[in-house]
């Protein structure tokens, strides 16, 4: 346990250096790549200095580095507002997308693979696995699309874009479901609900896809292991070695994959949040670069890899937590 | 000619198989194929999105072009992405798990820990950072996507470095005189060669999707190159009446990264009966 | 024959593989007496773990029995469905030992608990049939785990309990599995290779542990081994079985020093005893997807005659508990 905690300064020190390496160190000209293609000369030679990026490199990493330490990701050249600031107010949406994601996806997951290893080869594990095949190679962006033209155009069941239709509920979590449900206001649950259901869904499939197939294989091997050959050997019902030891197997096994599932889930919320304009980070993500604004580009880009340090630590601590071999 | 007889038995892989080929020879004579060979940078106002028709077999996009057409050249850019962006982050990565793995001390813990650090942010995350950096075009989707890649096979090379290493046929290698080099390249590799053989191919659909997604966001080549992501993301504007325009790409992409994926999982099977039942899939 | 706990009468089983059926036991006979510890030895291969899942009534799927009988306490296994044969035979009359100590033991659930469930559905004082699992049997059974964990020789059996698998040695695993498959007292306890997968230091121990254990109980022990020395240990009978057939069956004292068949006799002779250079038997064991005709060691018999590779022999008794398959046996038939 404390040996995974050690590993998560240097990780981040090692993304900083990362972050530092792509935007000051790979582009011919940093300072023209911050301030865009079309800017004046006065005006990069401006930003040069304002930024110190004429001082020697090692200089520049020790003022970025200060300037991380101290909270400050930059100043978003669209928006004028620090990144940082901008990163925090849209955590909140892509979590909420996220977490309802990694529910969605678990809940209809892990039961599917379950039945697919106990009926192995059978017509239900063939279904399954079509399924999650076409599930896993299905470009999300597009998925997102196809399912906002059917529900949405077409069979106008659903909205088009957008997190509510007018404002949302007054925020104590930054969840729209969650805060609506703490003020008792039902109509905004409702709404949100129904904001929430397609890129909810765009994300949840090719997480379900996943998270099927690492379940199937976990009880595929539970089930030819000596443990529960010896159960079987010794008239275990069947059904209590199912449920009691195959099934908690294979969700600690999930657990583990919670981290890859997680990290997918923020790279499909870039696109599926464009597609619809959920005000999330991805959606931030996708103006930025429209705008070719490089601060706020490079801030997401650290902001979201710590983040995803932070998440695969705490899946990392809960496992440790399950499983008696890692106490 | 037992392993040929195994490859045909399973319809997967043969389908995978099947797939690929054509998208291979969809690149390669694309010329022939396509009904509008000009659409690749020629446009016709006066066609807008039609439908799809018997003259425009998948319809036509906003500038007027027949979508089959740049479909079909958009299939030689599909591939030398994935193929490109695939091979460099196997050229450099392999060698580096193979070096880090077969050595212990400081070097092999720092190439892992510097993987690790890349593997801890998402690669689409960091792909947007480096193409953003270098600017929309096709070589730097390439750069872009090996930048990403290599940790993954560094990583996984040196993880099957390591466990071979302790087998006795490395101590015979090495006991006979065997330089690192020999060892590591005549000895090691092969024993892992299958493996790498299998995730690559499943690895070309990941990176399809990666450079298609990088396409959708604006990132990839310029137009007017046809890129399968760009064409769906000019689509948006014309949805839902031009339904066309979304589709045709799209259904591209899945049926690429379906047939890599069966190809993929099939020679697994074929392959590697050992890992044939284990923990990464079926 | 009126005394047999178990018997098994000519049973042929074959695998459904990828290279072919494979043949690997041919109408195999057996039988075991009460309280009697009985090995079953041969080299691998030669079909001894496949008749003791057999018995047990664990064969995978792809086995099919092709013909036979196993009578068990006056009744047919066989004849029993699945869902029969394991929730009344095994675990009750019938318990297992595994050779695998370490990944037979679920590693996400401590020893007590494994040992609960197991008397939960297994304890002797159960009743058939409910799915109850009153306060009062709890405590007894915990006493008769406590007890046994202590014949087993394990130290502070209450906090063993609270263990994990993964936190006991080798041999202490194994000791809580003979408790274990001691427990529903059991008439009949199949052990395989129970002690291969040990440290030759302790696997002495462990058998005569065993052995005594057994004894005390009025518990038949059938264990598999590939160790003749093992099974000179502690048995009372041995049954060698090769390529899928058993060959002989005799008391220990007899099987070592009057041996009837021929292959006994080049396996006696093999064992490496003082001598100065190693005698093996040359060729080398059938593949059981082709196997010879007949006594499937008759290729390789210094005895061998024409009737051999024709006719399988049937089984003939040559003394007391003395039984043999052979055409040509080194002793004469009584």
């Amino acid at each position: 346990m404390a040996r995974r905690l050690v590993w998560v300064p240097p990780t981040l020190f090692g993304l900083l250096l990362l972050v530092f390496t792509v935007s000051h160190i790979i582009p011919a000209d940093p300072a023209r790549v911050i301030a865009g293609e079309n800017a004046p000369a006065e005006q990069v030679e401006a930003l040069r200095q304002r930024f110190g990026l004429d001082r020697p490199l090692p200089e520049q990493f020790l003022r970025y580095a200060m300037d991380v330490a101290t909270g400050s990701l930059g100043v978003s050249l669209y928006t004028q507002r620090p990144v940082l600031d901008d990163l925090l107010a849209r955590l909140p949406a892509t979590f909420e997308l996220a977490l309802y994601a990694i529910l969605i996806s678990i809940l209809a997951g892990v039961p599917l693979g379950v039945v697919a290893a106990l009926r192995r080869n059978g017509w239900i594990d063939q279904v399954i696995r079509v399924v999650t095949v076409t599930g896993l190679a299905i470009a999300a962006f597009w998925l997102a699309i196809l399912l906002q033209l059917l529900f949405s155009m077409k069979l106008d069941l659903l909205p088009v874009q957008g997190r509510s239709a007018g404002w949302g509920p007054e925020p104590i979590t930054g969840f729209y479901t969650i805060d609506a449900l703490l003020r008792g206001d039902f109509e905004t649950l409702g709404d949100s609900l129904r904001y929430l259901a397609l890129p909810t869904l765009t994300l949840a499939i090719p997480a379900t896809a996943t998270i099927v197939r690492f379940t199937r294989a976990g009880v595929l091997n539970v089930m030819s292991s000596n443990a529960v050959f010896y159960q079987a050997a010794m008239g275990i019902p069947r059904t209590v070695v199912i449920w009691k030891y195959i099934l908690r197997s294979a969700l600690i096994g999930t657990l583990t994959q919670i981290g890859l599932v997680f990290g997918n889930l923020l790279a499909g919320a870039v696109v599926v949040e464009t597609v619809f304009a959920w005000p999330g980070l991805g959606l931030f993500a996708y103006n930025s670069i429209l705008q070719s604004d490089y601060n706020a580009i490079m801030g997401f880009t650290l902001f979201t890899g710590a983040v995803f340090i932070g998440v695969n630590l705490l899946v990392d601590i809960a496992q440790s937590l399950l499983d008696p071999r890692d106490r | 000619m037992k392993t040929l007889r195994r490859i045909l038995r399973d319809r997967a892989l043969v389908a995978g198989l099947v797939i690929i080929s054509l998208l291979v020879l969809a690149a390669v004579f694309a010329g022939t194929l396509a009904t509008f060979p000009g659409d690749v940078t020629g446009f016709d106002p006066g066609a807008r999105l039609e439908p799809p028709g018997p003259v425009y077999y998948l319809g036509t996009d906003r500038m007027g072009a027949d979508l089959y057409s740049r479909l079909l050249f958009g299939a030689r850019l599909t591939i030398m992405v994935a193929v490109l962006a695939t091979a460099v982050a196997v050229l450099i990565g392999v060698p580096m798990g193979l070096v880090a793995g077969y050595h212990r001390g400081w070097f092999s813990d720092l190439l892992m820990r510097v993987s690790d650090v890349f593997l801890a942010i998402p690669q689409i995350v960091l792909a947007i950072a480096i193409a953003q950096t270098l600017g929309p075009a096709i070589q730097n989707v390439i750069l872009a996507l090996s930048a990403t890649y290599w940790p993954f096979w560094a990583r996984l090379v040196y993880a099957e470095t390591r466990s071979q290493r302790n087998e006795t046929y490395v101590e015979a290698a090495v006991a006979m005189g065997a330089s690192p080099f020999r060892v590591m390249v005549l000895h090691i590799l092969p024993n892992i060669a299958s493996s790498i053989i299998v995730r690559t191919t499943i690895g070309m659909g990941g990176t399809i999707l990666a450079a298609a997604a990088l396409g959708f966001l604006g990132l990839g080549a310029p137009p007017p190159a046809p890129e399968w992501g760009r064409m769906i993301a000019e689509s948006r504007e014309y949805l839902p009446q031009a339904w066309w325009y979304a589709t045709a790409p799209g259904i591209a992409i899945l049926l690429v990264v379906i047939g890599f994926n069966l190809l993929g999982d099939g020679l697994r099977d074929v392959l590697d009966p050992r890992i044939r039942r284990g923990a990464d899939g079926n | 024959m009126g005394t047999d706990l178990l018997r098994v009468e000519e049973l042929s089983v074959t695998f459904g593989t990828e290279g072919g059926v494979a043949q690997v036991l041919d109408q195999v006979s057996l039988s075991l007496q009460l309280g009697e510890i009985m090995g079953l030895v041969g080299e691998s291969g030669c079909g001894k773990t496949t008749l003791a899942r057999a018995i047990l009534g664990v064969l995978p799927a792809n086995a099919t029995i092709r013909q036979g009988r196993i009578i068990f306490g006056g009744e047919d296994l066989l004849a029993l469905t699945p869902e029969e044969a394991g929730s009344r035979i095994r675990g009750r009359a019938m318990t297992f030992v595994p050779q695998d100590p370490v990944g037979s033991f679920s590693p996400l659930f401590t020893i007590g608990d494994q040992i609960a469930e197991l008397m939960r559905w297994k304890s002797p004082d159960r009743e058939a049939d409910t799915r109850a699992y009153s306060r009062s049997r709890r405590r007894s059974d915990l006493a008769r785990t406590l007890a046994m964990l202590r014949a087993v020789q394990l130290p502070d059996p209450p906090q063993l309990l609270r263990r994990y698998p993964h936190e006991l040695s080798g041999g202490q695993r194994q000791r809580v599995m003979i408790a274990m498959a001691l427990l529903p007292e059991p008439k009949l306890v199949i052990a395989d290779e129970p002690t291969t997968a040990l440290d030759v230091t302790i696997q002495a121990q462990i058998l005569k542990l065993l052995r005594t254990l057994a004894t005390e109980s009025g518990a038949s022990v059938l264990f598999t081994t590939h160790d003749l020395g093992t099974a000179w240990e502690i048995c009372d009978r041995i049954t060698v079985m090769y390529a899928g057939q058993e060959a002989e069956t005799a008391g220990v004292a007899p099987f070592f020093e009057r041996p009837a068949h021929p292959y006994t006799r080049l396996l006696l002779d093999s064992l490496p005893t003082g001598r100065t250079s190693l005698q093996g038997i040359p060729g080398s064991v059938p593949s059981p997807f082709a196997p010879p005709p007949g006594c499937r060691f008759n290729p390789r018999c210094p005895r061998a005659t024409g009737v051999c590779a024709e006719v399988h022999p049937a089984e003939a008794e040559i003394g007391p508990g003395h039984a043999i398959r052979c055409h040509h046996p080194l002793l004469a038939a009584s």
